[in-house]
């Protein structure tokens, strides 16, 4: 049994068909990538699985779980963890209270002990930090620690982004664009991470990049898609030289120039 | 019947506040809660340069000086003070409208004082009978003004050039900038024009009855039809006035007087409940 | 500019990082509990007054402040913990006992409305409020009997444990009673703020859709949050009623549901010190104009008292100006001045400015 299962996979907006007929099964500890040019329903089938979307058909399933039936804030329970194309941090806050967001599913107060800060409160709020200090290690985030995120670069924001997601826990992590707007160093440190992901802490990774390098690079299996339709999957090579792929997503130029 | 073509007169008047506001919330997605006050202030505008007590100009005069005096009003609190938070949260305009509007309410006060004063109207206690239907000439007025209003409104937007601009500037104003939207200019203009929409909305409830400072607490009533209908839709604005008008006699002839002040707000809370942007919704749901 | 070492993950955790600051908040206590010694009676009642509107205003700041639910109809929730408290004590229950029912009254009413209104976003959750607001005014009319209708109501003399609390009677005793409960609503506010609950508001307010995929239950949290804000407005209602001692449904007009508004924008949003200023504020410009009123009639002969909504006017025009040139509030603006002295002199201009971001909305027509 793979950890995450689509099946026919289906979203139509108005006339759009925004995703249409998409299968594929992500096993435990591997890097799943999505490619596809702009427009190709990706972040759409991220959307889907994260339940911001309603389907119009098919069954996406966790751990044998179909998880369609659930709500948006019951995912991140099961151990889905995701991150944001453009990136949806709490501006407001610093870094530190970010990633603290992201222990929200792991909490055992309620709002009443919360009120009081009873002992209790006060113990898990250092196991909660504990647990924070420790991906704060992970993405070297320390200088920023207490910074607000309205002040931050980008090419932090989106390491604290893929921090709050590991804060969680996940068994699953979902990447919209890790590697986008970044510079070459950064992205390579993207490159560093992932592989740490699956292979430190045992955390399968799904993913949609544009930047080819970065897929060839990490990633076990690929999936490209169009217009919402599945194209070819297979190994980073294999897909590229698809001779479909080639056409839809790079024309008529060959893999390497898209890298 | 008779409630019937009273509450529609009404409606208009809420109807024609409500496209204020609707022009407002399409141009720049936010609320003007002074629209109330700035019908108010229009209306004594249009008084102070009509009476013959005080400028005594004809009375087409005084109200076509009035509607562009407004355009600048409406036209200046844009330029003076809303231009200058541009880009905080929206909720800072609906704090700030509700400023403004006390300070017109303020002005208004210290330049003709807080007793109701009557405006004088060529159309005044005129009255035309109709199969036993009896309709003051003002109700008329109000009708014909209001729906002549709303379909120009309408057209402006649907099919010229700055109307276009101005939906696309408050749908993306960083997108718009680059296309070449003058998004400010746009925005002051919108300003303006709903300026003069409340000045005829304030001149039509003036020859309906007395004004003092205070009918700009009508606007509350009016946001109410603005949301019936769907923040963004001109004709919803209409309808959402409409149906206030008109529910609001029949409310009190049948029920308790507090429950006729409040059936606007019930059946507004109704909506948003069933359908959270209104009769005419254009919400849909955030892009991820 | 202070340099603070932390040996243990608690020197976050705690409400101040530094003895000094706790050493402050503690002067601070110590000056506001001996303050029945210090000023006369007039002057301790105008305290009260302003630590009621520090108390509502802390209401409204839960939910405007943290997270983002502006509302324009909280003297609804002021005017039901005023009416639940004095019907209770009417029926002859003890004040320990309506106080916190009337809280608790107007919290769940919070809740319940909140539960559909949360699907609403921004500017429509303001309008439900509103209307909101205008239906309990009408509901406290029509409900003759239990709150006097037009004609109002008596708030009871509080007694607890057989010492009084009046209002009028014993002054001192009902203005600790009233720094009582704001110190402790205060506490428990800032113990919020520390905790998973206020994290996951903030949470809300800033982005629903990352907050949704870190497991937070929108709906949920946001009805805890307009709950708790209207449970604390309506102790604050409850503790004005008795502040006032006789009161019909004009007392909780629409005025003071945008004076509360004022309170907390021009206090500062998002920090529980705004609260405290912006009330100083509202309360404290009435009496300032005032003197200045009485000079200026007696030195110079203008009479400003024949200008009727000069208040009114004055806010507003405060109001607009502070939302132009300082939207973070007077806390704001302490928090700027404060950090200009503390790292001079290497103060840039450019330090706080503002991002400017565009609007971009979800409306497809």
């Amino acid at each position: 049994m793979s950890l995450l299962e689509v099946d026919d996979l289906a979203v139509h907006f108005g006339g759009v068909k925004a995703v249409d007929g998409v299968s594929f099964a992500v096993d435990e500890g591997e890097v799943f990538a999505i490619i596809g040019p702009n427009g190709a329903g990706k972040s759409t089938i991220f959307n889907l699985i994260s339940r911001i979307y309603e389907p119009t058909r098919g069954t996406i399933h966790f751990e044998g779980e179909d998880i369609v039936g659930l709500k948006a804030h019951d995912i991140a329970r099961l151990g889905i963890a995701r991150t944001f194309q453009n990136i949806e941090l709490f501006d407001h806050s610093t870094v530190l209270a970010n990633l603290l967001m992201g222990r929200h599913t792991h909490r055992a107060t309620n709002f009443i002990s919360d009120l009081l800060f009873l002992p209790k409160v006060r113990r898990e709020e250092r196991a909660h930090r504990k647990r924070v200090e420790e991906v704060i290690e992970f993405l070297e985030l320390e200088a920023y620690r207490n910074k607000m995120i309205a002040g931050l670069p980008y090419g932090v924001r989106k390491v604290v982004e893929i921090g709050r997601a590991l804060a969680i826990g996940p068994r699953l992590i979902l990447l919209d664009e890790p590697a986008s707007g970044l510079s070459v160093e950064e992205s390579q440190d993207v490159a560093f991470w992932i592989e740490d992901l699956r292979r430190d802490m045992g955390i399968t990774v799904l993913m949609v990049e544009h930047d080819m390098s970065l897929v060839t690079q990490v990633s076990d299996r690929v999936l490209a898609v169009a217009n919402g339709r599945p194209l070819a999957m297979g190994t980073p090579h294999e897909v590229q030289k698809h001779p479909d792929v080639q056409a839809a997503y790079l024309g008529t130029a060959t893999g390497d120039d898209a890298a | 019947m008779q409630l019937v073509i009273g509450g529609l007169a009404n409606g208009c008047i809420y109807g024609l506040v409500a496209l204020g506001f609707v022009l407002i919330y399409k141009a720049s997605e936010g609320v003007n809660f002074a629209q109330g006050d700035m019908m108010m202030l229009g209306a004594f505008v249009a008084l102070g340069l009509g009476n013959s007590d005080q400028l005594g100009l004809p009375f087409g005069l005084a109200v076509l000086i009035a509607v562009f005096l407004m355009f600048g009003v409406g036209w200046g609190v844009e330029r003076v003070v809303v231009r200058r938070i541009f880009g905080q949260p929206q909720f800072a305009l609906v704090i700030l409208t509700i400023a403004l509007g006390f300070s017109f309410r303020f002005v208004a006060g210290s330049v003709w004082g807080y007793t109701p004063l009557v405006l004088e109207t060529p159309f005044a206690g005129t009255n035309l009978s109709a199969g036993g239907v009896v309709i003051s000439l003002a109700d008329l007025v109000t009708i014909g003004v209001t729906v002549a209003l709303t379909a120009a409104l309408w057209a402006f937007f649907a099919f010229t050039r700055i109307g276009l601009a101005a939906q696309a500037a408050s749908q993306n104003q960083m997108a718009a900038y680059i296309v070449g939207v003058p998004v400010m200019r746009i925005n002051a203009l919108i300003w303006g024009v709903s300026g003069a929409v409340a000045t005829v909305a304030g001149v039509l409830f003036a020859t309906r009855g007395a004004i003092d400072p205070n009918i700009g607490l009508l606007g509350i009533k009016a946001f109410a039809a603005a949301v019936i209908g769907g923040l963004g839709s001109l004709p919803g604005a209409l309808l959402g006035g409409l149906i206030i008008g008109i529910v609001e006699p029949i409310a009190g002839r049948y029920a308790p007087g507090e429950l006729a002040i409040m059936s606007p707000y019930i059946i507004m809370l109704l909506v948003l409940v069933t359908r959270p942007g209104g009769l005419f919704s254009q919400v849909q749901a955030k892009k991820v | 500019m202070r340099v603070v070492f932390k040996k243990s993950y608690d020197r976050d955790i705690d409400l101040h990082e530094h003895w000094q600051s706790r050493g402050k908040m503690a002067v601070l206590a110590i000056i506001m509990i001996a303050l029945p010694f210090l000023v006369g009676n007039y002057y301790l009642a105008e305290a009260a007054n302003t630590l009621i509107w520090a108390l509502a205003g802390m209401g409204l700041m839960i939910a405007v402040g943290h997270t983002g639910q502006v509302s324009l109809g909280h003297a609804a929730f002021l005017a039901i913990g005023a009416y639940t408290d004095a019907a209770l004590m009417n029926l002859g229950l003890p004040f320990l006992i309506a106080f916190p029912v009337a809280g608790l009254f107007a919290g769940l009413f919070g809740a319940i409305i909140a539960v559909p209104a949360v699907r609403m976003s921004g500017i429509y959750l303001a309008i439900a409020t509103l209307a909101v607001f205008v239906i309990v005014e009408e509901l406290v009319i029509l409900l003759d009997p239990i709150t006097g209708g037009v004609g109002g109501i008596m708030a009871p003399s509080i007694s607890i444990f057989g010492i009084s609390f009046d209002r009028y009677a014993s002054l001192s005793n009902f203005y600790w009673l009233v720094l009582a409960v704001v110190i402790l609503v205060t506490w428990a506010y800032a113990n919020l703020l520390r905790s998973p609950t206020g994290r996951s508001f903030l949470a809300v307010r800033d982005s629903e859709v990352s907050a949704r995929a870190l497991g937070i239950n929108v709906t949920r949290t946001r009805a805890l949050a307009f709950g708790l804000s209207s449970g604390v407005t309506g102790l604050a209602g409850a503790l004005m009623g008795h502040y006032i001692g006789f009161f019909n449904y004009e007392l909780f007009s629409i005025f003071i549901s945008i004076n509360l508004l004022l309170v907390v924008t021009i206090g500062g949003l998002g920090f529980i010190q705004g609260a405290f200023l912006g009330a100083l504020l509202i309360t404290g410009l009435p009496q300032l104009i005032a003197i200045l009123r009485d000079g200026l009639n007696a030195n110079f002969g203008i009479d400003l008292g024949a200008v009727p909504g000069l208040d009114t006017m004055l806010f507003s025009v405060l109001l607009i100006l502070f939302i132009i040139f300082e939207p973070t509030g007077l806390y704001g603006r302490w928090l700027k001045i404060r950090t200009w002295f503390e790292i001079f002199p290497l103060a840039r201009r450019d330090m706080f400015r503002r991002q400017k971001s565009y609007l971009k909305t979800e409306r497809m027509k």
